[in-house]
């Protein structure tokens, strides 16, 4: 079938466009909002109406990263004077460090467990999607249909279930324990949609590289992967966007070593009364990783979502 | 090089039987084509030979030993494909390098440098060595996947209808140079076409496949001058043989139930009359469309014919093929 392609009016071009730029400030707003506040004083973060023009400051970003402790004027003015800048912002809030936050170490956790299951998601999913799409597998179809039915419920469902298995395997408040439950919830998702890329791969390729003089393994590392890269990375960013943001699993089965940044940036507000810029703070940048990680891999993800559509 | 053999090889795809009891064996240093219409099976032979699908029953020989069990890096083949053979990630440098750098032959850089230069000459892609292998024509991507098997010094070159996508004059050049390859270097070649032309003008031998038999195999002249079958006499010549009832011009042998005709044994000027329907000047010959009781013929004629449509010819059949019901030849 062929369409005859037509340029646009230009007042369909304006109407898109307005739709457009509506839809990315909509979007965009509250992401704007997040950021501004971990720049604002707690005072200008809680004020009504909103400020939108504030004098910036790094106190949330301070109070992020320590921990305090509030003295009385007498006691402040017994100290030796402050070392560092943030020395002196803590101490004009009434108040000395006493130590290192907890924020650093949560964010590393979110890295390790996040990138972690993606990284063990993208492994196994491949190597099950390029089966299911290459080999005879007795059922094939049942068990990709039972691969897809764990994704049929929320995975909350069986929160308790896991709970108590975690418990018993003591996977409870681990790395290793996050790491697979992440990579057993995404896993449906990536093996479905690994599938597809890789069956778009014509087979002719590896036997092509077959008969070239290379094994199996290899022609799958040498002539499918790199075919498979656009897929993959589509994949990884969704797995990945879903085991960074997940919070219900972490506040369940995470609180002291292996617990990721999600359920422990609203914890912030409690520490020194509610220090709004400070939770702002850690939001955003809990933000970076990912979106660092989807702008590198932006033009395969562009790829991905348009997977399909385009007849090659 | 060597001498290969399919030994009783049966192979079916679901219920399609793709290849039926075939036994064959190509000599060393032979230029085999395969011959027959989509579905024959000349495809599912060259996939047995390569080691690419495995013999339901049967086996392939290669020198004498079984090839069965052995993945197909094992057996040392080269094949061209039909389509989608090269590697669209890399270069043309690199498509052609491939088979060089494998673990199979483990070629030190230098060495590949030179033969891929030269296998690029040959085929007049020299100057498109570093472009993508996406980036290509048609007949320029069937020239590397060519190209591909040629680096090699495998024990048989397959060839999947490897010129099927090339213009004419590229098609006549390839089809020289790769007779000329193979005659020097000696190689075994297997070779698919639906071409008759190259099958007349390469190979060494012809196997005529039909539905998964093999019904005939021999040299492209005794396949055209002493064809099994029906079938056998149609997959060589141009224009085709024609297909009559026996006894249209009289005397037949007795179960004979159609004559094949080919232009050369319709002799011209004596005999019974037919009608011309059509000249067809083709420049290096003129084909003559005959009505003949109700039957059309087609025949070649002198290449600058008086006749013109309308006229009447006299033909007689001169040494002709007889069939009978079942198309088998009747000697």
């Amino acid at each position: 079938m062929s369409f005859s392609v037509t340029e646009p009016s230009i007042r369909t071009k304006w109407f898109a466009g307005t739709a457009v730029v509506l839809y990315a400030v909509i979007t965009i707003l509250p992401l704007m909002w997040i950021i501004a506040t971990g720049f604002k004083s707690p005072a200008d973060s809680i004020a009504y109406p909103p400020k939108v023009v504030f004098e910036p400051t790094l106190e949330g970003y301070v109070n992020l990263f320590t921990q305090r402790t509030r003295l009385n004027q007498d006691d402040l003015d017994a100290l030796p004077p402050p070392e560092t800048w943030y020395d002196e912002m803590v101490r004009e809030q009434g108040q000395v460090i006493t130590g290192r936050s907890r924020y650093g170490e949560r964010f590393m956790n979110s890295i390790f467990i996040g990138f972690g299951s993606t990284f063990l998601c993208m492994v196994l999913g491949t190597a099950a999607a390029y089966a299911f799409s290459r080999f005879r597998v007795p059922l094939k179809n049942d068990l990709l249909f039972f691969i897809l039915s764990t994704r049929m419920m929320p995975p909350i469902a069986v929160a308790i279930p896991i709970f108590l298995m975690f418990r018993q395997l003591g996977l409870n408040d681990t790395h290793l324990g996050m790491i697979l439950l992440y990579t057993a919830v995404n896993l449906s998702l990536s093996v479905w949609l690994l599938k597809g890329f890789i069956d778009e791969i014509p087979v002719e390729y590896e036997e092509a590289a077959l008969i070239d003089g290379y094994t199996r393994f290899q022609a799958f590392y040498k002539v499918v992967l790199p075919q498979a890269a656009t897929g993959i990375a589509s994949t990884a960013i969704f797995c990945l966007i879903f085991a960074w943001n997940e919070y219900a699993f972490a506040v369940l089965l995470t609180s002291g070593t292996a617990q990721t940044a999600p359920p422990f940036i609203p914890t912030i507000i409690g520490v020194g009364g509610k220090d709004w810029p400070a939770v702002a703070a850690g939001a955003t940048i809990f933000l970076v990783p990912v979106m660092v990680f989807t702008i590198l891999l932006r033009k395969h993800l562009l790829r991905g979502i348009t997977f399909g559509a385009v007849r090659k | 090089m060597a001498e290969v053999e399919l030994r009783n090889v049966t192979k079916t795809y679901g219920d399609t039987v793709a290849l039926d009891n075939v036994s064959m064996t190509i000599p060393d240093g032979a230029f085999v084509v395969l011959l027959g219409p989509t579905g024959a099976g000349k495809t599912t032979t060259l996939r047995m030979v390569s080691g690419l699908d495995k013999p339901d029953e049967g086996e392939v020989l290669m020198d004498g030993r079984s090839l069965n069990g052995l993945t197909p890096a094992q057996r040392n083949v080269a094949m061209v494909f039909q389509q989608y053979s090269l590697y669209p990630h890399l270069t043309v440098y690199e498509n052609l390098a491939f088979p060089l750098r494998s673990p199979l032959l483990k070629t030190p850089e230098d060495e590949i440098k030179i033969k891929v230069q030269r296998v690029a000459e040959t085929l007049q892609i020299a100057h498109k060595l570093e472009n993508k292998a996406t980036a290509l024509s048609g007949g320029e991507m069937q020239r590397v996947s060519i190209g591909r098997a040629l680096v090699r010094n495998p024990e048989v070159y397959l060839m999947d209808e490897p010129l099927s996508s090339l213009d004419a004059k590229l098609r006549a050049d390839l089809r020289v140079e790769l007779k000329s390859i193979q005659a020097d270097s000696g190689a075994t070649l297997l070779y698919v076409t639906h071409d008759q032309i190259e099958a007349m003008t390469m190979a060494t031998h012809v196997g005529v496949l039909d539905h998964g038999k093999l019904v005939q195999f021999g040299t492209p002249r005794e396949i055209y001058e002493d064809p099994v079958s029906i079938y056998a006499a149609s997959r060589l010549g141009q224009p085709r043989i024609n297909i009559l009832p026996a006894d249209i011009f009289g005397h037949a042998p007795s179960g004979a139930k159609s004559i094949g005709l080919r232009p050369e044994q319709i002799g011209q000027g004596d005999g019974q009359e037919s009608l011309v329907t059509r000249v067809e000047h083709l420049g290096d010959q003129t084909r003559l469309h005959l009505s003949f009781r109700d039957h059309d013929l087609i025949t070649v004629t002198d290449t600058h014919t008086p006749l013109k449509s309308g006229d009447i010819v006299k033909i007689a059949p001169n040494n002709p093929f007889f069939f009978d019901a079942a198309g088998a030849r009747i000697q």
